[in-house]
């Protein structure tokens, strides 16, 4: 699941997990995310979540996914301009698995994802 | 799976003419090692055909690929994952079980270090992994002023810390310096670089317990090769470790080494140099 409120990023993030077998769905900000989320039957196994997006950020996004069951097994990370120290802290305390700050390469992109085991064999950065 | 000489005829021309950088022949290996990546990213079955597209519609931005993999110095933290891995499972718990009391401190050298991002994640693997009483020291060489300078700043970029770095490190072991990130000083305390020539007489310097030498030699024929692998040899310690490139083997090339296994990669040590009572496998 690719969760940004730039239509340009959410491409790009698609192009890149394409490549890694996934199959991506959009969703524009958080509140758009979680209410997407609610109809599936199955859970996405990796969203790729903005910080600053309007009606529900990223970080609260990552917070209420932490608190529903049935979405323990999502692997969050987050995709954003927002460098700061604390920032980071802020979003693995919350429950982000990864923080990836933009710009990112394709290839920095994948090695993030690879560290969470995500990248089958052969697919390299 | 090497490259046929028309293509690295090729890609020496385009190199030589936009980088003035001289590909000597018998480096098809490396040329090919760089361009794999790069014809996957455009979508080519292989470097063959991307080079044979590349050839008959010439174009910029493939050509600015080619130079880009040739050149650039790419440096990513934890580079391959499993040297460090066999790091912290295997050779700290065996140096763990078979030093003394007396000897508790393990030196590592970072060989052609280039801006320091292995050099700080061995750091990083041994702050982490290292047995309570222990204490280490890292040296990183290289052979550019310029790399021994931007190393012992130990400032990256936004997009080079991006590289391969968990998040978690990043908070822990870096504090923000403007728009870059820096090394803590309770981490470059332990590191230190010095300006070296693999290829020349090594500075003396006390011997090592682990030796990082990693895609180094495939720049090197076979005679410098050779005595690069001899220089470094005098400075392993007899149950010390040498972790090469994964394209890169001792083998037919100098026979005091041995291959062992070291986790899910491969090390190298000196044959017939572990002290009786230490542990010989990986």
């Amino acid at each position: 699941m690719v969760i940004d409120d730039s239509r340009a990023m959410r491409m790009i993030l698609k192009r890149i997990v394409a490549k890694l077998n996934f199959e991506a769905i959009e969703a524009a900000d958080g509140q758009e995310a979680l209410d997407l989320l609610a109809t599936m039957t199955e859970v996405p196994e990796l969203a790729l979540i903005d910080w600053n997006m309007p009606n529900m950020n990223g970080l609260e996004f990552v917070t209420k996914v932490r608190a529903e069951g049935r979405l323990r097994e999502m692997t969050l990370v987050m995709v954003t301009t927002e460098s700061e120290q604390s920032q980071i802290v802020r979003a693995l305390a919350a429950g982000a698995h990864e923080y990836v700050i933009k710009p990112f390469t394709e290839g920095a992109m994948i090695e993030k994802l690879a560290l969470l085991g995500l990248v089958p064999t052969g697919v390299n950065s | 799976m090497t490259l046929s000489a028309a293509d690295f005829a090729f890609v020496s021309a385009l190199v030589r003419r936009e980088a003035a950088i001289v590909l000597a022949p018998g480096k098809e290996y490396l040329v090919e090692a760089r361009l794999i990546p790069v014809a996957r990213q455009v979508g080519a079955s292989g470097v063959a055909e991307f080079l044979a597209n590349l050839q008959r519609r010439p174009n910029a931005a493939d050509q600015r690929r080619v130079i880009d993999a040739l050149t650039t110095n790419e440096t990513s933290w934890f580079r391959d994952r499993e040297p460090f891995t066999a790091l912290s499972d295997v050779v700290l718990p065996e140096l763990a079980r078979t030093r003394g009391p007396a000897n508790r401190r393990i030196r590592l050298w970072s060989a052609a270090s280039s801006s320091g991002q292995e050099a700080y994640s061995l750091a990083i693997t041994l702050q982490e992994h290292l047995a309570p009483g222990w204490t280490y020291e890292i040296v990183g060489s290289d052979i550019s002023t310029e790399m021994i300078k931007r190393a012992e700043l130990a400032e990256y970029s936004q997009v080079e810390v991006n590289r391969g770095l968990p998040a978690t490190q990043l908070v822990q072991y870096f504090e923000r310096a403007g728009a870059h990130w820096r090394v803590t000083p309770g981490l470059r305390r332990n590191v230190s670089f010095k300006l070296m020539n693999l290829t020349a007489p090594l500075p003396p310097m006390p011997p090592f317990d682990v030796i990082f030498l990693r895609n180094v030699l495939i720049y090197f024929d076979v005679a410098t090769k050779k005595a690069v692998l001899r220089n470094v040899a005098r400075l392993l310690r007899p149950d010390g470790w040498l972790f090469l490139g994964a394209a890169e083997t001792t083998i037919g090339i100098d026979d005091n080494y041995e291959r062992v296994a070291a986790g899910r990669t491969s090390a190298y040590r000196v044959r017939n140099a572990v002290p009786v009572g230490a542990a010989r496998k990986g």
